[in-house]
């Protein structure tokens, strides 16, 4: 193998790495606040909210990523309307329409992470808030949401995964993030295992740091999930 | 534009483009086929080599299945499409061809996409596996069948059972990873609506009919899926 | 000339251990053709393994198992003991039917299905002939009507029954019962006793891993009590139920 070579490759991706961090970044940030809302439409008893989140839903799950990238970024273009719009100095932007797209997606399938998270919240303890005189919006900003998002984080955790490389995506509407310059790279030099690898290795390493961190997030929220620590070992003052 | 250009459009009428659009949807359900079909060969394999291999053949599978889900699969695609041609061209110079060999898109999308989705059937067969009753093996070691016997009346029958919804998932996952199969230049639904649109200038209206393809090949494939999961395993216990 | 009778099981200082635990510590036993063996003992004294071990669902780690004549041959090779020859294994268990304790009936299958599995793949006799057969059986265990059936959709006193028959359809020179009423809700086990009481009148070779007294006592014609892996007592139900010398087996049936 050609270490001068991976080594070359390597210097060359590296520049990728912060767009490839902020385009997941900003659409798994975007997406939460978006897929948050559109879960509680979908639980709440108001039915046009929840059957447009349904048809939401439905729409952005059962359809390749790369559709709704190039139906925002080239689709919009064709309405007189949008291209005479304030928005089009961003829906022109390859990068806000990589954004656009990769928050409703993830929106999409987060918000049904949540909405389990929220289903699997018992009604004793939805009662016990209201028996203690909470207004709703308390309740669910004390008791369910605490609760809801706890259980939902490792299915977060890999939606975020998800995102990461889902990010690659965004190279094939011009965006030079790590797999755009590995794609430049390999046209130039048509070494595609080196490049391949030294890519690969990229992502791995951010997907390797990235779950630590969730998990690292998920212990310090879910003490109570954790066995009870032993009680002898409590009263000498702490786990050895 | 009036309101319903687009139906003349994506018509089949005269210089309509709905002649060409189902085609590419037919070409997407043969490639995302093969590519499942290939997957599941090689998740057989890798559930297999994680159950009962060795060491080394465990740890093989256990790196494959890591990689193959912390990698963008459009680099998998690169890698097969662009690779091959690193293999093939030279091989091709020998034979006194000249220029730049490649797999076809279709071979080459095929072969990613199982690559890929290889990793998610392993460990929807090894998870079916688990979910075999030991109950169910012992009755069938107790009446001397051979292994070869039990595998194929007993144990390939439940795992089966038991993969299907997983396999379902795969199997729309797979559909629409295929979509980045166009990169190759092969013209499946996502190639064609891109052809179109840059002829007619009207890419929303070839992307929006893209999108309502895949929800119908992804609903009535998920329609079948359950309908056959049904069929399969009426009198089993649910896992 | 050898005027001793073939006894249809023998077990001879057989001896298991899982890690540590030694869980058979030389056991001997013989079963004549047409007894009826109760096997009793509490939990941990190592009588569903020596069941196991019958037909090789355990490996012993060492002793003598002789069924029918034939006696399976193990071989010890880097500390474990294994069968010599699979495919004797297979030719053995083909012989020796097996009730289990959770029925183990196979869920993709229906009832009819599961009884004709081993006459038609592993003995390979004419499927017609195994049907006419398994629905003979099925008759005989009550529960013909429910042919079409899957496990699933029976209580489990019928799934047992159809166990039953399913292990009778291999025409087994021995039958083997682990434990056959203990997962059954109790108004369930009189159905299941009454078809192994049937087929003890028949003259079956049965070995029986219980905790039905009533069974023991008036269906077999011999009781075992197995005590942490050692055969603590032994006779006929009469002499044992009687006045057994073993005062670890009347405090077993004290309890």
């Amino acid at each position: 193998m050609d270490f001068a070579f991976l080594y070359e490759t390597l210097l060359t991706l590296l520049p990728g790495i912060p767009l490839t961090l902020k385009l997941a970044a900003s659409a798994v940030g975007l997406g939460a606040v978006l897929a948050l809302g559109l879960a509680l439409m979908r639980v709440s008893k108001i039915g046009p909210l929840s059957a447009f989140v349904k048809t939401y839903v439905f729409f952005f799950r059962s359809t390749p990523l790369l559709v709704q990238i190039f139906l925002i970024y080239y689709g919009l273009g064709q309405f007189v309307g949008i291209r005479q719009s304030i928005l089009w100095p961003i829906l022109r932007e390859p990068y806000w329409c990589a954004v656009i797209a990769l928050t409703l997606n993830t929106a999409a399938y987060s918000s049904e992470i949540i909405r389990g998270g929220l289903q699997s919240v018992s009604a004793g303890q939805v009662e016990a808030g209201l028996a203690c005189g909470m207004t709703r919006l308390q309740l669910l900003r004390r008791i369910v949401l605490p609760l809801a998002l706890r259980q939902a984080l490792p299915a977060y955790g890999s939606e975020i995964i998800l995102m990461i490389k889902a990010t690659a995506l965004a190279s094939i509407i011009t965006l030079l993030e790590i797999t755009g310059l590995a794609a430049k790279l390999i046209s130039e030099t048509y070494r595609a295992f080196e490049v391949f690898v030294v890519a690969a290795a990229i992502y791995l390493l951010i997907n390797f740091v990235v779950t630590r961190l969730i998990q690292l997030l998920e212990y310090r929220l879910t003490p109570h999930l954790r066995p009870a620590p032993h009680a002898a070992l409590v009263k000498q003052g702490g786990v050895a | 534009m009036t309101d319903f250009a687009f139906l003349t459009t994506l018509g089949f009428g005269p210089g309509g483009w709905g002649p060409a659009m189902l085609t590419a949807a037919a070409m997407t359900i043969a490639v995302a086929l093969a590519g499942f079909a290939f997957g599941a060969v090689i998740g057989v394999c890798g559930a297999w080599a994680k159950l009962s291999g060795g060491v080394a053949l465990r740890a093989a599978a256990d790196a494959y299945t890591t990689v193959l889900r912390g990698i963008p699969d459009l680099l998998v695609i690169y890698l097969f499409y662009f690779g091959s041609s690193a293999v093939l061209t030279p091989i091709g110079r020998f034979f006194g061809a000249t220029g730049f060999i490649s797999l076809p898109g279709f071979l080459a999308g095929a072969l990613a996409i199982g690559v890929v989705s290889g990793a998610y059937h392993t460990e929807v067969f090894r998870g079916a596996y688990r979910n075999v009753a030991r109950g169910e093996i012992e009755a069938a070691l107790a009446t001397g069948m051979s292994r070869p016997l039990m595998f194929r009346r007993i144990v390939a029958p439940l795992v089966l059972r038991y993969a299907l919804p997983g396999l379902g998932n795969v199997w729309q996952l797979v559909l629409k990873e295929s979509a980045l199969i166009s990169v190759t230049g092969l013209v499946e639904i996502m190639r064609q609506a891109q052809i179109g649109s840059g002829s007619t200038r009207q890419p929303f209206t070839f992307f929006f009919a893209a999108a309502i393809l895949y929800l119908l090949i992804s609903s009535v494939s998920g329609w079948l899926l359950g309908r056959s999961e049904q069929h399969f395993t009426r009198g089993m216990r649910r896992v | 000339m050898n005027v001793e009778i073939q006894p249809a099981v023998r077990i001879a200082k057989l001896h298991k251990r899982f890690g540590l635990l030694e869980v058979l510590k030389g056991i001997d036993l013989k079963a004549g053709e047409g007894e009826v063996v109760s096997i009793l003992g509490s939990s941990g004294s190592g009588k569903s393994t020596l069941l196991r071990c019958i037909n090789m669902l355990e490996v012993p780690d060492s002793g003598e198992i002789t069924v029918a004549g034939e006696t399976i041959r193990l071989e010890t090779s880097g500390g474990r003991t294994r069968p010599a020859d699979r495919r004797q294994v297979d030719r053995m268990r083909a012989h020796i039917g097996m009730v289990f304790q959770s029925f183990n009936l196979w869920s993709h299958m229906t009832v009819l299905e599961n009884v004709i599995e081993a006459p038609v793949h592993v003995q390979k006799r004419p499927r017609a002939e195994c049907i006419a057969e398994a629905e003979d059986l099925l008759a005989k265990v009550g529960i013909a009507d429910k042919r079409n059936h899957y496990p699933a959709h029976l209580s489990g006193g019928q799934q047992q029954r159809a166990a039953i028959a399913r292990a009778l359809a291999q025409h087994p020179k021995v039958m083997l019962f682990d434990e056959p009423t203990s997962a059954l809700d109790p108004e369930l086990v009189g159905e299941v006793l009454r078809v192994m009481r049937a087929l003890a009148e028949e003259g079956r070779t049965m070995l029986v891993v219980t905790h039905e007294m009533g069974f023991a006592r008036d269906v077999s014609s011999k009781v075992v009590f197995l005590h942490q892996g050692v055969v603590e007592e032994e006779g006929s139900p009469a002499d044992v139920f009687g006045n057994s010398s073993s005062e670890r087996f009347r405090q077993f049936l004290a309890k």
